[in-house]
């Protein structure tokens, strides 16, 4: 019989697999996970938190941009969504970075109801990412706190 | 030496020859909150210290080359390596890159670019102003690992030409002074011929990587 520490890992082990394979995240979370040690064991979280914040900053700039009807500044969503990118890239966020990327498009074409929709998606995703790391970040700590290592997975 | 020298020594009283490998330390500027989290991290497991700006104005000001008060109290001020990010407000990368170029304190610090974007006249124009590297974003541990080796051998050849021209200097010398002798401190380091140190420290240098 499964003991609980190893029941943890392998949900650990799936979930993790899962979220790659259905392209929230990319290899680019798993550099940043190399990066984490016993000298830093919460970088990753301490990382991904300062991106949903960021998130949430840049998202309320373009959806106030986008607000000012008729005078919307189209090279302000641009730079943020740019800045977001960027950041979304940094972290592994592939869903997220995806969308920046249709966005960017949308602004570049001054194309307002495309930008509008596709900000809502943007918004929608990050916070679906936040939720599922959160879930994972929850999972560690059942790991640890039942006694056992967290595992390595190769994706 | 110049500034942002990596060559110092420690001469313990017993006479024996160590060298200390010091850190390299790295000014790292960026617009992003998130990347440079990352940068910072990517250099500190690579043993490097590091130091944080957001933008290229403030690098400026960190260096002293912000036409502001005084250098003065910066000419201690040791910078191996600087990595900017290309897009920034304000001062981009390209703008900080020339202004350390220009300066006569920094034009011999390299200059790493990053860019989340690939565009060939970008890489063109930072590389014929001087960067040593222009690096894709994200950046890996790997580049920057590659990166730091590159800036040790740098230096390390640096130092292998500064003990030739000691060399000569010293052999001028002994051609052109009378004998004289003075009692030798075992732990000075004048007893060591600097062309035989500096050779020393470049060949532990070589070592490392």
């Amino acid at each position: 019989m499964d003991t609980l520490i190893a029941q943890l890992q392998r949900q650990f082990r799936d979930y993790t697999i899962s979220l790659y394979h259905q392209g929230f995240l990319d290899d680019q979370f798993t550099e940043l996970k190399k990066l984490q040690d016993e000298c830093s064991p919460d970088f990753v979280a301490e990382v991904v938190t300062l991106f949903f914040e960021d998130c949430e900053k840049l998202i309320s700039n373009m959806a106030r941009a986008l607000d000012q009807t008729g005078n919307v500044d189209f090279k302000l969503v641009g730079s943020s969504v740019h800045q977001l990118k960027g950041s979304s890239s940094s972290v592994g966020a592939k869903r997220v970075k995806g969308l920046c990327i249709t966005l960017k498009e949308c602004c570049d074409s001054q194309n307002y109801e495309g930008c509008v929709r596709c900000l809502q998606q943007v918004d929608i995703e990050y916070k679906t990412l936040k939720a599922k790391l959160q879930d994972l970040f929850n999972l560690e700590q059942q790991i640890v706190q039942a006694g056992g290592r967290i595992p390595q997975v190769d994706i | 030496m110049a500034v942002g020298e990596v060559m110092r020594m420690e001469i313990p009283a017993g006479g024996d020859l160590t060298v200390t490998t010091p850190e390299l330390h790295v000014l790292a500027v960026d617009d992003s909150i998130v990347d440079r989290k990352v940068i910072e991290r990517l250099l500190r497991i690579s043993s490097c210290k590091v130091t944080t700006v957001e933008s290229g104005t403030r690098a400026l000001q960190y260096l002293g080359l912000d036409g502001g008060k005084g250098a003065s109290n910066l000419k201690d001020l040791k910078v191996n390596l600087i990595v900017t990010d290309y897009s920034m407000p304000g001062l981009t990368g390209y703008d900080l890159l020339k202004k350390i170029k220009e300066s006569s304190a920094f034009r011999e610090v390299p200059v790493v670019i990053m860019s989340s974007e690939n565009i060939l006249p970008r890489i063109e124009e930072c590389l014929k102003e001087g960067a040593e590297e222009f690096l894709l974003k994200p950046v890996k541990l790997a580049d920057v690992k590659r990166i730091k080796q590159l800036i040790l051998k740098n230096e390390a050849e640096e130092c292998k030409t500064l003990s030739h021209s000691n060399k000569r200097k010293l052999q001028e010398d002994c051609d052109t002074s009378s004998s004289s002798s003075s009692s030798h401190d075992d732990s000075s380091v004048k007893d060591t011929p600097s062309s035989k140190r500096m050779k020393s420290e470049s060949e532990n240098l070589s070592s490392l990587f």
